[in-house]
């Protein structure tokens, strides 16, 4: 296959009334048709509860899937510091053109200027939305909402709910999805697992899930399928993701057909707890709401081994302040990130292991009080304390950069459909919104966006330009494809060998943190692309998963994972060493300003690079769709 | 440091489950999920099955760790979930019983996982505020007050684990079904559907085989969130309203 250009389907006219332009235009479902099509809506995380929920309001008939237990337990619970929107309630200037912009920029440019306005507008529905179901977010005492300011942006437009935003969101969208599920308009299947897409006709028509209780295999059928299924950070082993987070649902689909596209824009959060010890089992973040009030150092000589409280000012280094003035420490975190790096890299790295730097309260607590502290951090500092054994209301946090989210993720068009139609990818599993870094706070304003604004309309205007010929479970494409599933995980249980699940995955994620992971060069990734085929060979001559395929066996369904983690990590690097410039959350050190700053080329990497699978693992086809920006000077981002 | 894990193992919800021992070295900075994990490792070395348990986000927010240690559902430490509990509350030649939630509501699947499949059909049952995308006014059109605000969140914090279930003597879902009832009513958006909310979910709640309250006060000792009991005290307030009018 040769490449294509991409068409990204933007709607006509000026950039600010695009949306409103698809919304005029599109075809929209009878209402009484709607409940004539199954929607499969997998993963019930933000991104999956809200269309979940949005689609069953409509009147389609929803079938969601998910991993955990409950869909109230997905990796979105975890979010903790905010949700972005342009209401400027506070009149510091914001805009919905504000947002845009800053998310543009944040993104180092390579986003899709389209789609980025729209979230910009929709922000503001989504908090309307989520109050309105009760979600409690901070207010002031004269009972508004209250905002905080977030790194890359000069404005308050961070509404939060304590330090469990998140969590706060998803039981509103967990809530709303249950009240679908009262009215019999969704039926959910947890502890499900999709293992495989089911295309027909060249359409997506369903899916294999595996039961998790029983082991079985299920066949569902639908009109659509909504991906849902998350970021795939846990390719590094060690990351901020929940444990189950995983790819294997976006990785099934790139094979039947679906785009890969920035596999290699990874964030790094620049406020994680450091890692202890080997036995770490996954890595903490402290949200980077922190920053608005805690001041990072180090100490200026690396052969300072005092305990922080007797290093006196003259002899700290606040790095971020001295080097971005006007964003001090609130800078963007992929530059956060790599500070942190470069002063450890230098020997001036504190703790134990000299892998960490300083995130001080001190002068904070001095100025306003221990109790503003507390009831603006206080689960974050008990969270602290309760893993570290540290209290941080008197000495510093320790922190350091960890993985945290992934801005890759399957392509999609403007209505959020992949290359396979019918199948549309929302929330983290998508590329679309964040370009090569995504700005605090904007995860869950893109989740919320693709789910309770953006699906219903796009995925109308799919439905009705489409027809739907009947397909059951007995057609010969799923019985093809539940086959491909079940002989995998047979496959997986046959090995029997001498290493387990998690030695691989252990192994996998050092290659990639080492050598495709903070910063980047050619001759690492070409090495890293080695190791990984000879790790992902050794997988499977090697193997030992225990217990049996038709009973609860959580081991073999990380086996499952960690296989298609062995072949997403090379893809990473191959998309890593093509991409020879440093953007955002790439950066490779051949490519550099003399400030040690990302150097954009971008008139030769100004483009999505969305990955096809050609049948082999190791060479698969690259398809650009260039990045056209109309409105937005690029320029080299600084944070001076 | 050496641990005695006494663990329970059942190979399914029908099936006779029994305490096993097992010794585990383990180290002061170890959550005891990881701890729990060098014992998975060293029994699939040995070519036995490793201990099925519930966990996901491991930082306390998601509510799917479940193990009564020794006795207290999620440990020892005071509003502290299973997965945030660290070893070093631990020591040499402890001895450590992990088990599972028991509740008849909440069978067994294997091991240590069992099925909460029950909370979310008590959620179903009226758990939310009735308001389809896109219908809502300005966020800032109702002012909340702000304690009013910070007490609803008080509330809205439970993360569904089941702790409380677990502690209970009667094995009642009263202080998770009245956290969600109490964070809903202490808000103005939650006020229409007030009255059936409380006796939608009391009723779903009754029906899943959960027990009565007898204000024994075990679950907000164990809940991770520390939800405070008098989420009980509103529950009934808005039944007996609800019931009356
Ligand atoms: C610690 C932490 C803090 C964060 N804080 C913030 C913040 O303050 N602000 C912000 O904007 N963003 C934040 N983020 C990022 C944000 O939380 C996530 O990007 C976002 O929640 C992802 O939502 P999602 O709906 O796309 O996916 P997830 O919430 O990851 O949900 C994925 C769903 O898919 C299901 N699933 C996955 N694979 C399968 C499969 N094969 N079969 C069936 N189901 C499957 C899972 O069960 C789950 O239901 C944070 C992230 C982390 C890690
Ligand atoms: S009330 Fe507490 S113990 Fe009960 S489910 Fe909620 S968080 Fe868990
Ligand atoms: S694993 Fe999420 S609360 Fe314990």
């Amino acid at each position: 296959m040769s490449d294509t250009i991409l068409n990204a389907h933007i709607p006509d006219g000026p950039l600010e009334g695009k949306w409103q332009n698809y919304l005029d235009t599109c075809k929209l479902v009878n209402p009484n048709n709607k409940r004539k099509h199954t929607i499969l809506v997998v993963g019930t995380g933000l991104a999956g509860a809200s269309a979940a929920a949005s689609l069953a309001e409509l009147g389609y008939n929803v079938k969601a899937f998910c991993i955990q237990d409950s869909a109230r337990r997905a990796h979105s619970i975890a979010a903790q510091g905010g949700i972005n929107a342009a209401k400027n309630y506070h009149d510091d200037g914001d805009s919905v053109w504000r947002l845009f912009y800053d998310t543009v920029k944040g993104g180092d440019y390579r986003a899709r200027e389209a789609n980025v306005y729209r979230l910009a507008q929709i922000s503001n529905n989504i908090i309307d939305q989520c109050v309105a179901q009760g979600v409690p977010f901070a207010r002031e005492y004269g009972g508004l909402l209250s905002n905080r300011s977030f790194g890359g942006a000069q404005v308050s437009r961070t509404f939060y709910a304590r330090g469990q935003t998140g969590q706060q969101l998803l039981l509103g969208a967990y809530q709303a999805l249950e009240k679908m599920v009262d009215a019999g308009k969704v039926e959910m299947l947890p502890r499900q697992e999709m293992l495989d897409l089911v295309v027909v006709d060249g359409k997506a028509r369903g899916i294999i899930t595996r039961n998790l209780v029983t082991g079985e295999y299920e066949r569902h059928v639908g009109d659509a399928v909504l991906l849902c299924t998350g970021g795939y950070g846990n390719v590094f082993y060690l990351s901020t993701n929940a444990k189950n987070s995983n790819v294997t649902a976006a990785w099934r689909c790139y094979k039947r057909g679906a785009f890969f596209a920035n596999p290699c824009y990874t964030q790094i959060h620049p406020t994680c707890i450091p890692v202890s010890g080997d036995y770490q089992s996954k890595l903490t973040l402290m949200s980077e709401s922190l920053r608005n009030d805690g001041r990072v150092w180090v100490p200026k000589s690396g052969d300072d081994k005092r305990p922080p409280a007797q290093i006196p000012e003259a002899d700290r280094d606040y790095y971020l302040e001295r080097k971005y003035p006007s964003f001090g420490n609130l800078v963007p975190r992929d530059v956060a990130s790599r500070n942190a790096k470069s002063v450890v890299d230098e020997g001036r790295g504190v703790g134990e292991t000299g892998v960490a730097v300083y995130l001080d309260f001190a002068d904070a607590i001095n100025r306003l009080g221990k109790d503003t502290i507390e009831a603006r951090y206080g689960n974050l500092f008990d969270m602290y304390m309760r893993i570290t054994g540290e209290n941080p209301y008197e000495v510093p946090m320790r922190i350091y950069p960890a993985v945290h989210y992934t801005m890759g993720g399957l392509w999609v068009d403007y209505n959020l459909m992949s290359t396979v139609p019918g199948l549309f990818v929302l929330g983290e599993a998508n590329f679309s919104d964040h370009g090569a870094n995504r700005l605090g706070a904007s995860a869950l304003m893109q989740g919320l966006s693709d789910g309770y604004f953006v699906i219903s309309h796009t995925l109308g205007n799919y439905i009705a330009n489409n027809s739907f010929p009947e397909v059951n479970e007995s057609n010969e494409a799923f019985a093809a494809v539940e086959n491909d599933a079940s002989s995998r995980i047979n496959k997986l249980l046959a090995i029997k060998g001498e290493k387990t699940v998690l030695e691989f995955h252990r192994e996998l994620g050092k290659i990639m943190w080492d050598k495709v992971g903070m910063s980047r060069n050619k001759e690492g990734l070409q090495s890293a692309i080695q190791e990984i085929q000879k790790l992902r060979s050794e997988f499977w001559q090697n193997l030992r998963v225990p217990g049996e395929p038709n009973s609860y066996n959580k081991n073999l369904e990380f086996a499952g994972r960690v296989a298609d983690f062995l072949e997403l990590g090379e893809l990473m690097a191959i998309d890593a060493l093509k991409r020879e410039e440093s953007c955002g959350g790439h950066f490779r050190e051949e490519y550099q300003t003399e400030e040690g700053e990302a150097l954009r080329n971008d008139d030769e990497f100004s483009y999505v690079a969305a990955w096809a699978h050609s049948g082999d693992d190791s060479s698969p086809n690259l398809h650009k769709e260039p990045l056209e920006f109309d409105r937005v000077k690029l320029t080299q981002r600084s944070y001076k | 440091m050496k641990l005695h894990l006494k663990v329970w193992r059942q190979n399914g919800p029908h099936e006779e489950g029994k305490l096993v021992p097992y010794q585990v070295e383990a180290n002061p900075h170890m959550s005891f999920l990881e701890m729990m994990d060098v014992l998975n490792e060293q029994l699939i070395k040995a070519g036995e099955d490793p201990v099925e348990f519930d966990h996901d986000c491991r930082e306390g927010i998601c509510g799917s760790c479940n193990m009564v240690i020794n006795g207290v559902p999620h440990g020892p430490l005071k509003g502290t979930a299973t997965c945030q509990l660290h070893m070093r509350h631990y020591k040499d030649g402890d001895t450590v019983v992990v088990e599972p939630w028991r509740a008849e509501a909440f069978p067994v699947i294997r091991d240590l996982v069992v099925d909460r499949a029950a909370f979310d059909r008590i959620i179903a049952a009226g758990g939310y505020v009735s308001v389809d995308t896109g219908s809502a006014p300005d966020a800032n059109a109702i002012p909340i007050e702000k304690n009013k605000a910070e007490m609803a969140f008080d509330y809205a914090t439970c993360i569904g684990c089941g702790a409380c279930v677990a502690a209970c003597p009667n094995a009642s879902a009263s202080l998770f079904t009245a956290s969600k009832i109490a964070h809903l009513s202490l808000l103005p958006q939650g006020n229409a559907e007030r009255k059936t909310r409380v006796l939608r979910m009391v009723e779903q709640m009754e029906k899943e085989g959960f027990g009565d309250c007898s204000n024994h006060g075990a679950c907000e000792a164990a809940c991770p969130k520390e939800i405070p009991i008098d989420a009980i005290a509103i529950m009934r307030r808005e039944y007996v309203k609800a019931a009356l009018s």
